[in-house]
């Protein structure tokens, strides 16, 4: 409609956009009324479990599972090769990343078991109890191998090689050089070097995976109800590797009980469980119980960095030198592959600072664990805690505040556009802004005294800061062009209903950060609708428009734009019909709070409910040569810039027990710029769940393994999470820079408290042991480990 | 192991959220299976099965117990409230009505566990503190918030009806 | 996981429970620790005989000089009761260091002293205030003192088809102080290291002090080289270091997850001080 005045989100009357308002689907989950997919019964309903692989790297020599069949229940038990007759197998490398490799992987054990935990056997019974009686009578010989399960003697010349046709273990190499970085330490005033470890660990969704399978073989139709990120991903998955059409198969994503990255991937189990449906032709349910998923479940962040930084006399950083490993288990993760966590520690290392200088290498390498993969803020919390560690360490060599340092080096507010040393393109960031805004509500010359005081009296408190970029809303440069079945775009429909209600339908999925709140926003807003008359639909392939779903800390920079798209093209619709009905030029009409108004006045001419009723009921009353349409779909994609960078700030305040080793949170402070913020209430408990779970990494998180690969920990009593006796409150504040890729101006807010937080804290543990001499450069900071640092025990 | 077609159901007859149940199931099903499988009040969560997570919790004669603790039989001749039974009641409407506003909830699956156990203390102690509330709800494992909007929810909540 | 299967029975008295008990029967009380490991198919018992219907089993005493306390107590009962915080303090202040508050509703103290966790706290206050386990068996009740009950990693003088009916602990004297001291990673969780110190003391000096450590070793670990280096002294830097030293000796803990021996030591130590001197400034 060309005679309409432009409008964008930003000018609307009566804008939802920065408003907190309540998410509109939280009440059935405060009334125990959600939808979970192991809340949901099919008829005939059987359930799976799987016997694993109890060892890290064994042949299996044979499988009886003749008592098993026979077990009271069971319904069916199935092999690793049962089951890849259905299945053709997948391989987890993005041709982007080059030279990586990793051989076909089958979604069960095919004769060798390559990590403790790998399916090995399906046993389909009645009740899961039954299922897993019978799995108790499944006999398999096994004859043990030698495993590689240490990631650094993984490489050895005497190691086990885990894909014999590879002659090593080595997945992927990417070497990084930019500028002079030889010259650059030459002419350092002060060089500081570190080796980090950053522990293993998993997400543990509360949630556990869930999934129903249900095979329809007369309409050779898949139904899967699964707690997934990315409902269109996995049908092009199900369908490519079981041959179907896609519109064959749909997936339904009821609500999610937490995902963080974990449910993003492709696991053997889940592609199984649809196998097994079409074994046996019902509905087949397999949910992972607590400890199945801690050895199934992806894990992620393993890392050993050896890093050097250079750094002239005045503070500048000169250089960054750094050589990182990790292990990913015996594949690359389909179809995002496990090769992304350290390209982005590649990638974004040092980003908030003006680095000219900069070599890196980054070693991937296959290893008899579970397979590990993206996990919310992939490989920002280690780029960002050896960076910040660096940068402390420099501070201290040269005797000059952290801040400072920091001021000295961040890369200017007024600099944008601008690219940092490993190729990253930066749109619009606001370091300076943030730490100055941080400053404002951090009190640090008073720490700095309190500090002084309390060391008197034997009281070790630390402050430690850290500044972060974070990757939001990301292209097609992240994993289509790799040739991954990930869309960057994502698509909003928008239909108003005969009684005037707006019903949205989105690619993206829910689970519980929020998305369906900024859909229910921009929509809101952009339409000129109340928020209660907007019901959102997400999660079922066959009725939402096809995109990516929620990774990455895409939901509101991608979906919330094409959601203001589609509100304006309703909009333009609705005032066109509403305009023929008053015989009123289109542009003289706003809407606003549900009716049609005339824009000067703002007096209400015809209710969106009147213009539905007309429209679906009372088209004899319109001219016979005009159709009307009352729904909208539009898609968007990022295009300017690969990725939507935020920044962010944060500042820890911690107390050490020196004599303990322990360490108490006594504050938490951030600053962020996700560019326009819809809803700040949902933006800050983002970024305090992000922060907490990166607290975990910090301090508690940590997959423990034996020599021969068992795990040691997997239980929810002796692998530690973040719980609220010890979590600190935390104080966020905002600075907006606007994404200029889009008109909402929206960027991603989901990951970046995850990704700061294991600095920060590191920061401030090594503030409060400085005069002690001790430092740390390993995650989790256990108890044990500061001692050791402390010289007090063993 | 003793087979399980050889072993006698046993018969469970409860009041769960007011009504009377009656189900004859295995002696080795916990009770959070019988609320969700024989009951089908799904509100209550599995997390972990072994007592860690308390998504299961619910309240059992009076006090909040794992309902992955309990067997099944042992709740028989019991009083037992889910969250259905306790929304519907309107015992804690202030507490989710503040859950709301303050975005106490995200992903929702610790949540009933966790208003469950907020209740107890609210019931208990309406006054208590951050740091108390803290310590109380130190048993319910919450992934996506950060704590700090329970807390504060838990704490108006207490407030509020301190002042009535 | 789901429990592989079991029978099930509950008997309404002790001699009833007794019948029950031999071969592959499993007692069932507060069910904390047992259920969780059944779930994870850890144990598999043919038979589990709950004893949550013997009323005899539940409540708490005094008796004269001594605190009965039913097996079947809750913890938190004994959280609550003004009896044990008057009478029993250092199990008072153990208690809410005990798990969450929806376990404690649950679990039973005579279910934590059988299960004889060395980590746990209540077998640890147990020795400290050296008290005692009422035990009955088909041939009766016994009564077996803490120091002879705790024999070795979850192992009890509880035999074959005996139960435990009450915990008895003396009442506390005028001038004896107790502290409980002890570091857990989270609010709740197993100690790392702890002492549950039971201090007899006469003016300044100290008479007799019961340090007993938890996680220090294969059961409660009372340590006699520090009691002994307390005994007759103040309670000074001189004592206290003494005594840190004859944990040496005295304990015997070793490597877990969380941290290795030596660190439990040095841990154990801390907390020794900890403890000693807030009872000296008490």
């Amino acid at each position: 409609m060309a005679d309409s005045p432009v409008v964008t989100v930003h000018d609307r009357p009566n804008s939802y956009i920065g408003r907190s308002v309540p998410r509109p689907n939280v009440q059935r989950l405060l009334h125990g009324r959600g939808t979970f997919t192991d809340d949901i019964k099919l008829p005939r309903m059987v359930h799976a479990a799987y016997l694993r692989s109890p060892f890290a790297h064994a042949d299996i020599k044979s499988i009886n599972a003749d008592a098993a069949k026979a077990a009271p229940g069971v319904a069916g038990v199935f092999t690793g090769k049962e089951i890849a007759e259905l299945c053709e197998p997948y391989v987890g490398v993005l041709t982007h990343l080059e030279g990586m490799r990793s051989p076909p992987q089958y979604p069960m054990a095919i004769d060798r078991a390559r990590w403790q935990g790998e399916p090995v056997v399906a046993v389909v019974a009645e009740t899961r109890a039954q299922a897993e009686d019978a799995v108790e009578l499944v006999e398999v010989d096994w004859a043990e191998l030698p495993a590689a399960c240490d990631m650094s003697a993984a490489l050895d010349a005497d190691a086990p090689v885990i894909h014999e046709e590879y002659g090593n273990n080595l997945c992927w190499e990417r070497i990084v050089d930019e500028g002079d970085v030889d010259a650059a330490f030459d002419q350092a005033a002060v060089v500081v070097e570190d080796e980090f470890t950053f522990g293993r660990h998993t997400g543990v969704t509360l949630e556990p995976r869930s999934i129903i399978s249900s095979w329809d073989p007369s309409e050779e139709q898949l139904t899967v109800y699964m707690s997934t990120q990315g409902p269109h991903m996995l049908q092009a998955i199900f369908a490519k590797h079981f041959g179907l059409e896609e519109h064959r198969v749909r997936v339904i994503c009821k609500d999610v009980g937490g995902a963080f990255g974990i449910k993003v991937h492709t696991y053997g189990d889940e592609i199984a469980t649809a196998a097994l449906t079409m074994l046996l032709k019902r509905p087949v349910k397999f949910i992972p119980d607590r400890m199945e998923s801690f050895t199934a479940d992806i894990h992620a962040r393993h890392h050993t960095i050896k890093a050097r930084m250079a750094v002239a006399g005045d503070g500048k950083i000169l250089a960054i030198d750094f050589d990182d490993l990790t292990g990913i288990g015996p594949y690359s993760m389909y179809p995002r592959s496990s090769g992304i966590e350290i390209n982005q520690v590649l990638n974004l290392t040092g980003g908030p600072y003006t680095i000219e200088n900069y070599r890196a290498r980054g070693r991937v390498v296959f290893q008899n664990k579970p397979l590990m993969c993206q996990y919310r803020a992939v490989g920002h919390p280690i780029a960002t805690a050896m960076q910040e560690a660096l940068v402390d360490h420099a501070a201290q060599a040269l005797g000059m505040d952290v801040v400072e340092i920091r001021a000295r080096n961040l890369i200017p507010d007024d600099a944008y556009p601008t690219k940092s040393v490993t190729g990253m393109l930066f749109d619009k960031l606001s370091h300076h802004a943030a730490k100055d805004k941080l400053l404002g509500m951090v009190d640090y010359a008073g720490l700095r005294a309190d500090q002084e005081t309390a060391r008197e009296s034997g009281i070790y408190r630390g402050i430690g800061f850290a500044c972060m970029i974070e990757v939001t809303s990301p292209s097609p440069m992240f994993y289509g062009v790799g040739g991954a079945p990930i869309s960057a775009q994502d698509g909003v429909t928008l239909r108003l209903d005969a009684k005037g209600n707006l019903i949205v339908a989105s690619g993206v999925t829910e689970q519980g950060q929020g998305a369906e709140a900024v859909l229910s926003q921009v929509a809101a807003t952009a339409v000129g609708v109340t928020p209660d008359k907007i019901k959102i639909i997400t999660g079922d392939t066959e009725i939402t428009p096809y995109g990516g779903g929620t990774w990455a800390s895409r939901g509101t920079g991608i979906a919330g734009e094409a959601a203001a798209q589609a509100g304006h093209a309703l909009r333009d619709q609705i005032l066109e019909v509403a305009g023929i009905m008053l015989q009123s030029e289109p542009r003289k009409l706003d809407i606003r709070d549900n009716a049609v108004v005339d824009t000067d006045t703002g007096n209400e001419r015809i209710s969106l409910a009147e213009v539905g009723r007309v429209v679906y009921y009372r088209a004899d009353t319109l001219p016979k040569d005009y159709q009307s349409e009352l729904i909208a779909t539009r898609h968007h994609v990022p295009k300017k810039f690969p990725f939507a960078f935020t920044n962010g700030i944060h500042c820890s305040h911690v107390e050490v027990d020196v004599d303990t080793g322990m360490v108490k949170l006594l504050n938490y402070w951030v600053v962020e710029d996700c560019g326009t913020v819809i809803n700040p209430l949902l933006v800050e408990e983002q970024v305090r769940g992000g922060v907490i779970q990166g607290i975990g990494g910090a301090l508690y998180e940590e997959c423990l393994y034996s020599d021969e690969g068992q795990l040691l920990n997997g239980n929810l009593a002796d692998y530690l999470v973040p719980m609220a006796a010890e979590m600190p409150d935390i104080e966020v504040g905002h600075v907006t820079s606007p994404n200029s890729d889009s008109e909402l101006g929206a960027k991603g807010a989901g990951e970046g408290g995850t990704g700061g937080a294991p600095a920060a804290i590191l920061n401030a543990v090594n503030d409060a042991l400085l005069p002690l001499g001790a430092r740390l450069t390993v995650n989790p900071m256990t108890p044990e480990r500061v001692l050791r640092a402390l010289g007090k025990t063993e | 192991m003793p087979d399980s077609i050889d072993i006698p159901p046993v018969v469970v007859t409860a009041t769960v959220n007011g009504e009377r149940v009656s189900r004859a199931v295995e002696p080795r099903m916990n009770l959070v299976d019988f609320l969700r499988e024989e009951l089908e009040l799904t509100g209550s969560h599995i997390g972990c099965e072994h007592g860690v997570c308390g998504a299961c919790t619910v309240r059992v004669d009076g006090t909040i117990v794992r309902g992955c603790l309990m067997l099944a039989v042992q709740a028989d001749g019991a009083q037992v409230l889910t969250i259905e039974g306790l929304s519907e009641s309107g015992e804690i409407a202030d507490l989710q009505e503040n859950f709301k506003t303050r975005n106490a909830a995200q992903c929702g699956f610790c949540t009933p566990g966790m208003l469950m156990t907020a209740a107890e203390l609210l019931a208990e102690n309406p006054g208590a503190g951050r740091t108390e509330i803290r310590e109380h709800i130190s048993g319910n494992f919450c992934r996506c918030t950060g704590y700090q909007a329970i807390v504060d929810a838990i704490e108006e909540t207490g407030k509020n009806r301190g002042e009535k | 996981m789901k429990p592989a299967p079991f029978n099930y029975a509950k008997p309404s008295s002790v001699d009833e429970a007794i019948a029950l008990l031999g071969g592959d029967a499993t007692l069932l009380a507060g069910g904390q620790s047992l259920v969780a490991t059944l779930n994870m198919r850890l144990s598999a018992p043919d038979l589990l005989v709950d004893i949550n219907g013997i009323g005899e089993l539940s409540g708490i005493s005094v008796d004269g000089g001594t605190v009965r306390i039913g097996a079947l107590t809750r913890h938190r009962e004994l959280e609550r009761s003004e009896v044990i915080a008057a009478q029993a303090p250092l199990i008072a202040e153990a208690v809410p260091l005990i798990a969450h508050p929806a376990i404690r509703n649950r679990g039973t103290i005579g279910g934590s002293i059988a299960f004889a966790d060395p980590a746990a706290e209540l077998p640890a206050c147990l020795l400290a205030l050296d008290g005692a386990v009422e035990i009955a068996g088909s041939g009766g009740r016994r009564k077996v003192s803490a120091g002879e009950f705790f024999r070795g990693l979850y192992d009890t003088a509880l035999e074959e088809g005996e139960l435990i009916t009450a915990i008895e602990v003396p009442v506390a004297a005028g001038n004896q102080r107790f502290a409980v001291e002890e570091v857990a990673r989270r609010h709740g969780d197993y100690g790392m290291a702890g002492v549950m110190a039971s201090v007899t003391v006469n003016g300044a000096a100290v008479e007799a002090a019961r340090l007993v450590y938890l996680a220090a070793g294969g059961t409660p670990m009372l340590a006699e080289g520090a009691g002994a280096a307390l005994a007759g002294n103040a309670i000074d830097e001189a004592s206290i270091g003494a005594a840190q030293s004859a944990l040496q000796d005295d304990l015997d803990p070793f490597d877990d997850m969380n941290s290795t021996a030596a660190t439990k030591l040095h841990l154990a130590r801390v907390m020794t001080e900890r403890a000693l001197k807030r009872i000296a400034g008490a």
